[in-house]
C-alpha cells in the first residue's frame, strides 16, 4: 500500500495541455504539394497504393480522407514537389445537407459534453489502440467533459473505425439506430472516411459514409490521439 | 530450412500423422490454393514445424477432380479444425471427416455455394445479402443459461461474439463467432504487383504492424534469393522489438483493467505513451509503419534517435519495474491471476498455440530462437518458460521478455554498422508461380506468410497465418470452469488481436 501511495504521488500530473506535444521532425502529416516546381509527371498518382492524388487542371490535388500517409509519394516525385508536414489538425465538418438531422442544434441540445459509442466497423485496431490512448493520464478525454459509454443508447456520437465490412454492416446500422436523435457520426481514419484502404473485395462495403450518415470526417493512419481530440472539438465548436 | 512433398489424396492423414509424430512437429498452417490455371487443380499445402531441426515441412496435394475432397486432419491434430473450416469456406473443398463444417470466416449474410477465394469468382459482382442460419452450439439443461455478449462491447474493444453457456456464475461453454473484420485482404492483393500490396498488407493488424511486414517482406526475399544489408537486418530487429515492448508494456496496464486496479491502468497506459511517441519520434508512424519494406528498410538511424532509443529505455525500464513490483505485492491482484484461466500443456500443444500463451503453457518455443531470421541468431536472449497456464504465467512471461527486449535493441544499438544509408533494394522480376514463405515472432508469436507470385510480380496467392490465429480456440478451452467475471481477464492475459485473423 506504501508502495502504491509512494508511486501515486511521485508520478506527479502528467496530463498535458492537448496540442502541446510536440511532432518529430520524420512525421508523416498533411501532404503538401509546391504546385509551382511539380512537372506533373504523375509518377506520384500512379504509385499511390490509394490513388488518393489526381491533377486537377494545373494542380496536383491530395484526398486526404483517402491518403495513408505512408510516404511513396514523397520518394518517388523527382522535383521535390511533395512533403510530408507536420500538421495533423485534418478532421473535416462538411457543411451538413438539406434535411439532415444535423446539426446547429445538435451542439446546442449537448452543451459542452459529450458521450461516445465506439464501432469498429472493419478496422486494423490502429484506430481503436488510439481511441483507448484519449483515457490515459496523458490525455485525460475525460477532463473535457467527454467521456466513452458502454452503450449507444447512451451515446450522443459513434466514434466509427475501419472500412464497412460485410459482416459488420447490420451491427452498425443497428448500432446507429439504436442511438438517441440528435446524433453525430465521426468517421475514424482513413479507411473509415475513404473505404479504399484495401482496394475493391467481396467481404467490404466501403467508408462509413455509405453505410450511415457522417458529420465529422478524421484522416489518419491511425489518426494521433491530438488528431482525435481536434477532430472532437471541431465537432462541438469548442476550437479556438 | 524448409522440406517439401507431394502426396495422393487419400495417403495425406499417413503422411499427416508421420509428421505430426503425436505433437512434435505441431501443424503450423494449413490452407487451399486453386491451381485450375497452372496445373489444372485445387492444391492444398500442410505445413509443420519442426523447431529441434529448425525447418517447416510441408506436404501438398493435388485435387484434380470434382467434387474436390480431402480427408480431414482433425482426427490427428484438433488445429486443423479452422485451417479445414476456413478451406470450405472459401473454395468449396471438402475435409471428409470434418465433425464441424459450420462457416467460419463468412457468416450468414453469405450466400451458399459462392467461394471467393477461387480464381473464377469475379469481385465486380454484387454478392447478395442471404440470410442464412448461423448456429451457436449451446449447452441445455436445468438451470442452464446463456449470455451473449457482442459483436459491439461495451469498451474500446474489436468486435467479436461470445455465447456464454452458464451453470450460475460458472462458464460451461464459451462459443466464439469471430471473422467480423473479415475484409478479404488475401483476394484483394490478387492480381497487385507485391510492392503495392504491400500497403495494406502492412494494415492487416495495427498492433502487428511489423511482424507482417517483416513476415511478407522476408517471404518475398526468400522467393527472389536477395540477402539484406546488415544495416536493414538490425533496424528490423529494432523495429520488432519496439513493437513488442510497447505491445508488452501496454497489456500490463490493460491486464489490471480487467480487475479495476487503477493505479495499474494508470501507469501503464503512460508508459505505453512514452514509447508510441518514441516510435512516432523514430518512424514518423506511432505504430512503426513504413520502416520495413520488401528488399529492406526506409529509415536511416542517425545518432541522435539511437541516443533517444537509449534515454527512453531507461526511463521505461524503470518505471515499469516499479508498476511490477506493485503487481507483486498486492494480495488482492495475485488472487485474481494465480489459477485462473488455465490452458493445460496438453492443450496447448494440440491446439499448435504460439508465443506467450504457449510459453506460459509450458511449451519452450520462439521462432526467433527456433526458425532464427534475421539477426536474431547472433544476438544473446532468453526465452522465459512458465508451466502453471494461467492468467498469472501469461503476464510474467510478457514482464520477463519486457526485460529480453530492452536488452535486444541495447544489443542492436551498440551493434549496429555506422552507415546513414537508407538501405533498400528492388525486387528483380521473380520466377511465376513459384511460392516463398516468410515468419515473424510477433508480440503474440509466430506469424506466417506464404506467397505465390503470378506474372509481372503480381501476388497470386497469399496466405496469412498470424499468432492469433492458433491461439483463439484456446481462450475457448481456457475459460471453461472459470466464473464469467474473470472471462474478461483471461482474454486480456492471451491479448489477440481480431483484425490478424479477420485479415
Amino acid at each position: 500500500m506504501f508502495k502504491l501511495l509512494r508511486k501515486i504521488i511521485t508520478t506527479g500530473m502528467v496530463t498535458e495541455p492537448w496540442d502541446a506535444g510536440a511532432v518529430g521532425p520524420n512525421f508523416r502529416g498533411q501532404l503538401v504539394v509546391k504546385n509551382e516546381v511539380c512537372t506533373r509527371c504523375t509518377a506520384c498518382c500512379s504509385i499511390c497504393p490509394v490513388e488518393a492524388i489526381a491533377i486537377n487542371g494545373d494542380k496536383l490535388v491530395i484526398d486526404h480522407q483517402a491518403c495513408i500517409f505512408c510516404g511513396r509519394c514523397v520518394e518517388v516525385c523527382q522535383d521535390n514537389a511533395l512533403k510530408h508536414s507536420a500538421n495533423y489538425k485534418l478532421a473535416t465538418k462538411p457543411v451538413p445537407s438539406e434535411g439532415s438531422l444535423f446539426k446547429q442544434d445538435v451542439i446546442k441540445v449537448l452543451g459542452r459534453s459529450l458521450a461516445i459509442r465506439h464501432v469498429d466497423a472493419g478496422s486494423c485496431n490502429a484506430c481503436d489502440w488510439e481511441m483507448t490512448a484519449l483515457t490515459n493520464p496523458i490525455y485525460d478525454l475525460q477532463q473535457y467533459g467527454i467521456d466513452f459509454v458502454a452503450s449507444p443508447r447512451h451515446a450522443d456520437m459513434l466514434m466509427v473505425t475501419g472500412t464497412v465490412t460485410r459482416n459488420l454492416t447490420q451491427a452498425l446500422t443497428m448500432t446507429y439506430e439504436a442511438t438517441p436523435t440528435p446524433k453525430l457520426v465521426m468517421a475514424v481514419g482513413s479507411c473509415a472516411c475513404s473505404g479504399a484502404t484495401y482496394g475493391t473485395s467481396y467481404a467490404i462495403r466501403g467508408g462509413v459514409d455509405s453505410i450511415v450518415p457522417v458529420d465529422i470526417y478524421v484522416p489518419g493512419c491511425p489518426p494521433r490521439p491530438q488528431a482525435l481530440l481536434h477532430g472532437l472539438f471541431l465537432a462541438l465548436d469548442r476550437l479556438k | 530450412m524448409q522440406t517439401y512433398e507431394q502426396v495422393a489424396p487419400a495417403a495425406l492423414p499417413m503422411a499427416a500423422a508421420r509428421l505430426y509424430n503425436h505433437g512434435e512437429r505441431p501443424l503450423t498452417a494449413m490452407f487451399a490454393n486453386d491451381e485450375r490455371t497452372i496445373n489444372g487443380t485445387m492444391a492444398i499445402y500442410c505445413i509443420f514445424a519442426d523447431s529441434r531441426q529448425g525447418r517447416y515441412q510441408t506436404v501438398k496435394v493435388s485435387l484434380a477432380e470434382q467434387p474436390w475432397q480431402f480427408p480431414s486432419l482433425v482426427s490427428i491434430t484438433p488445429a486443423a479444425a479452422w485451417y479445414e473450416r476456413e478451406i470450405h469456406d472459401l473454395f468449396g473443398i471438402i475435409p471428409v471427416g470434418h465433425p464441424d463444417l459450420r462457416p467460419l470466416v463468412l457468416h450468414e449474410n453469405w450466400p451458399e455455394g459462392l467461394y471467393p477465394l477461387r480464381k473464377d469468382f469475379r469481385t465486380e459482382i454484387l454478392v447478395p445479402v442471404a440470410n442464412r442460419e448461423y448456429v451457436l452450439p449451446a449447452v441445455k439443461g436445468e438451470g442452464i443459461f446463456e449470455v451473449p455478449v457482442g459483436p459491439i462491447h461495451a469498451g474500446i474493444i474489436e468486435p467479436g461474439h461470445f455465447r456464454f453457456s452458464q451453470a450460475g456464475e460458472h462458464m460451461i461453454k464459451l462459443e466464439a463467432k469471430l471473422f467480423f473484420t473479415h475484409r478479404g485482404i488475401e483476394k484483394s492483393v490478387e492480381g497487385i504487383p507485391l510492392e503495392r500490396a504491400f500497403y495494406q498488407i502492412e494494415r492487416i493488424c495495427g498492433a502487428c504492424t511489423v511482424s507482417h511486414a517483416w513476415s511478407f517482406s522476408q517471404a518475398i526475399e526468400r522467393l527472389a534469393q536477395m540477402t539484406i544489408s546488415r544495416q536493414a537486418q538490425y533496424i528490423r530487429v529494432l523495429a520488432a522489438e519496439l513493437e513488442r515492448l510497447y505491445n508488452h508494456v501496454g497489456d500490463t496496464g490493460n491486464l489490471c483493467a480487467g480487475m479495476g486496479f487503477a493505479v495499474g491502468i494508470s501507469q501503464g497506459s503512460r508508459l505505453k505513451e512514452i514509447l508510441m511517441n518514441l516510435n512516432e519520434r523514430l518512424a514518423g508512424n506511432r505504430f512503426l509503419r513504413g520502416i520495413i519494406t520488401p528488399g529492406g528498410v526506409n529509415i536511416c538511424l542517425t545518432k541522435a534517435i539511437a541516443d533517444d532509443i537509449l534515454a527512453t529505455l531507461a526511463t521505461v525500464e524503470k518505471e515499469f519495474i516499479q508498476l511490477v513490483e506493485l503487481l507483486q505485492d498486492s494480495e488482492a491482484f495475485a488472487d485474481r491471476v494465480n489459477t485462473t484461466g488455465v490452458l493445460s500443456h496438453q492443450a496447448a500443444l494440440e491446439l499448435a498455440v504460439v508465443g506467450v500463451a504457449a510459453r506460459a503453457s509450458g511449451v519452450n518455443c520462439d521462432s526467433r530462437r527456433d526458425f532464427a531470421y534475421g539477426v536474431y541468431g547472433e544476438l544473446d536472449f532468453k526465452v522465459p518458460v512458465y508451466t502453471t497456464g494461467d492468467v498469472a504465467a501469461r503476464l510474467w512471461v510478457r514482464v520477463e521478455e519486457v526485460q529480453q527486449s530492452m536488452s535486444m535493441i541495447r544489443q542492436v544499438l551498440s551493434a549496429m554498422p555506422g552507415s546513414q544509408e537508407k538501405s533498400k533494394e528492388a525486387i528483380e522480376p521473380l520466377v511465376p508461380y513459384t511460392y516463398g514463405m516468410g515468419w515473424s515472432e510477433s508480440a503474440r508469436g509466430q506469424n506466417i506468410h506464404w506467397v505465390m507470385v503470378g506474372e509481372n510480380n503480381e501476388i497470386y496467392r497469399l496466405f496469412v497465418r498470424s499468432a492469433s490465429y492458433p491461439n483463439w480456440p484456446a481462450v475457448t478451452v481456457a475459460a471453461i470452469g472459470n466464473i464469467i467475471p474473470d472471462f474478461p481477464l483471461i482474454n486480456k492475459s492471451f491479448e489477440l488481436c481480431y483484425a490478424c485473423i479477420d485479415r
